[in-house]
């Protein structure tokens, strides 16, 4: 544990030192600060246009660190060579693993925790503004608790893209691997209509594929739910549970996949 | 119980990627190396050097045979804790600077806060890089990442080191200060296995050393018994020759070299036997001042033994040991 704790720290320590990462905060940030600059066109709605526009861009960036982080977790060490140096300490590979993982996940946190922060802030400065007038005609208030459920749900399923793409990094290139990742996350958002495809097509193997692939790719669409919590509608906590058990069953199984691969691995 | 013990190590790599064919990077190498020795691993460049050490290191898996370190299995935890590695050409983190990657290393081995600082301090000192302590590594040149790859190697006191190529990018002051490491760690007890291609290197710190070519191991044994072995001329030194003597026996002789007036050091041929010219030369006035038997140089060895071993035909030919 203290080993996968020590290599954690040193992904997030190498994570926050890259530009590309300031960069890809500051996109996320300045997308939310531009989202209350639309606001301000439209009448009435500003505040769930600041909402939608601030989720999506939390989504979208993360999804980019995620994705471009992730993939050089394990490939980068071994195009350098620098893995060489690290195996020969005492640690196995999968407490590599697991801790590039770890690592990885614990700069997402952080970086959702900023954008987080500067979306609350941006939210808070519309409530600020409009006054106490404007307030009851909105939909959800400003500063509505429940977008912290939407945030959480976000926050998953970048663990999940960051587990697909450690296990694509630990055997393919990296753009081979951005490219395999950012095709499941789509993928993921549509595979629901893999499970009824017999409404579809009538052939029996297609229809046995399409229900194989449900159940192997990952499930996005029950983690976005970003329209109802900006509409106010409740969100069930059992949802939140499942998704969270369905998020850790499959990045337990992908990093086991990752794992499995690594430990077999040559590093010629 | 040895330091290093190999038995007939295998590794066949596929080349190619439509059709993959095999390719015998490394073929049945058996080697055993003593604690406290200084074993030098030479061959030139594709002979399999890297290959075996990173068979030691479990980076890569063998096809077949076993390799061992202080006679645990290859890759145990306990073995790891033990040993350093050097990688050829090394590579570290871009944005760390050599005290935290230093540290970091340290902190896998397991040592406490204080402990980290003292062997980092300590070590950044000893391979002359403390200055540049605080600069990130994307900022380091060949050399100082060298140097920062050695220190990494020594963190743990290590009981085994291998160094892949540990003079590679360094300049003649570097491969001093390396050189004086090596026996320093020697001196220490410390088992060194290094890789190199730089046989000099080999003949001034090896007590053994073993050439590889072709993936095969080809010889190995004491660097003395390696050149003892064979004796590749005469070295005639006489006074007192004159010059219509020397142009008479010129052709009997294979080179001849002023030391200063009337006074020649000339090398022969293995045979005949010197006696006779040794004979006529007196005969015509000449002192003889000594007559030397002319050793092969390592150098000289090793071209042989690569030479006789070329990479396709020497798979089936086993190693032997000279020693």
């Amino acid at each position: 544990m203290r080993v996968v704790a020590v290599i954690a720290i040193n992904v997030f320590r190498e994570s926050v030192r890259d530009k590309v990462l300031y960069n890809l905060v500051l996109f996320a940030v300045l997308l939310m600060g531009v989202s209350y600059l639309l606001g301000q066109l439209t009448a009435g709605n500003e505040i769930k246009i600041i909402k939608d526009l601030g989720l999506a861009a939390m989504s979208l960036f993360g999804l980019f660190i995620a994705v471009f982080i992730g993939i050089g977790l394990v490939s980068k060490e071994v195009d350098r060579r620098s893995i060489y140096a690290l195996l020969a300490k005492p640690i196995s590979r999968q407490q590599f693993i697991t801790g590039k993982y770890t690592g990885l996940v614990l700069t997402l946190l952080v970086n959702v925790t900023v954008m987080t922060l500067a979306f609350y802030a941006v939210l808070g400065a519309m409530a600020w503004k409009e006054g106490a007038w404007f307030q009851p005609h909105w939909e959800t208030p400003a500063l509505d608790p429940a977008l912290l459920k939407a945030i959480a749900m976000i926050f998953l399923q970048l663990m999940i893209v960051t587990a697909v793409a450690l296990l694509f990094s630990t055997f393919s290139s990296p753009m081979l691997a951005a490219a395999l990742t950012v095709g499941l996350y789509v993928v993921g958002h549509f595979n629901a209509d893999l499970k009824h495809f017999e409404n579809v097509v009538d052939s029996k193997p297609a229809v046995y594929l399409a229900r194989a692939l449900y159940y192997v790719l990952p499930n996005m669409a029950p983690f976005d739910i970003k329209a109802q919590v900006v509409h106010g509608a409740a969100v069930p906590n059992g949802v939140l549970m499942l998704n969270t058990a369905y998020a850790a069953l499959y990045i337990l199984a992908l990093v086991s996949a990752a794992t499995f691969i690594f430990i077999r691995r040559d590093f010629k | 119980m040895y330091a290093i013990r190999t038995e007939n190590l295998t590794k066949d790599f596929s080349i190619g990627f439509w059709r993959p064919r095999p390719y015998r990077a490394l073929s049945d190498v058996t080697l055993t190396v003593e604690q406290g020795e200084t074993f030098g691993f030479l061959g030139p460049n594709g002979a399999g050097k890297t290959t075996t050490l990173k068979l030691l290191m479990q980076l890569i898996y063998p096809t077949s045979g076993y390799a061992e370190i202080l006679g645990r299995p290859v890759g145990d935890i306990e073995v790891k804790r033990r040993i350093g590695y050097l990688p050829e050409s090394p590579y570290f983190y871009d944005y760390l600077t050599a005290e935290e990657l230093l540290t970091y290393f340290a902190s896998l081995h397991g040592y406490n806060r204080a402990e980290q600082r003292r062997r980092v301090s300590t070590l950044l000192d000893e391979v002359g890089i403390a200055a540049e302590r605080r600069l990130q590594l994307r900022k380091f040149s060949k050399g100082m990442l060298q140097r920062v790859g050695i220190a990494q190697a020594l963190l743990n006191d290590p009981e085994v080191v291998f160094l892949d190529e540990p003079m590679s990018g360094l300049d003649p002051l570097g491969r001093r200060e390396v050189r004086n490491l090596i026996l320093k760690l020697r001196d220490r007890g410390c088992t060194v296995f290094f890789s190199s291609h730089v046989l000099a290197d080999a003949e001034a710190l090896c007590s053994r050393v073993g050439i590889l070519a072709g993936g095969r191991l080809v010889a190995s044994g004491r660097v003395a018994d390696l050149q003892a072995f064979q004796v590749r001329g005469w070295e005639l030194v006489v006074g007192s020759l004159s010059t219509d003597t020397l142009a008479q026996h010129r052709h009997r002789i294979q080179r001849a070299t002023t030391i200063a007036r009337d006074q020649y050091a000339l090398e022969l041929q293995l045979s005949p036997d010197p006696i006779a010219l040794l004979r006529d030369l007196v005969a015509g006035g000449a002192q003889v001042i000594s007559l030397n038997p002319m050793r092969e140089t390592l150098e000289d060895y090793f071209v042989r033994q690569v030479a006789t071993h070329p990479a396709t035909s020497r798979m089936d030919e086993p190693a032997k040991e000279a020693s």
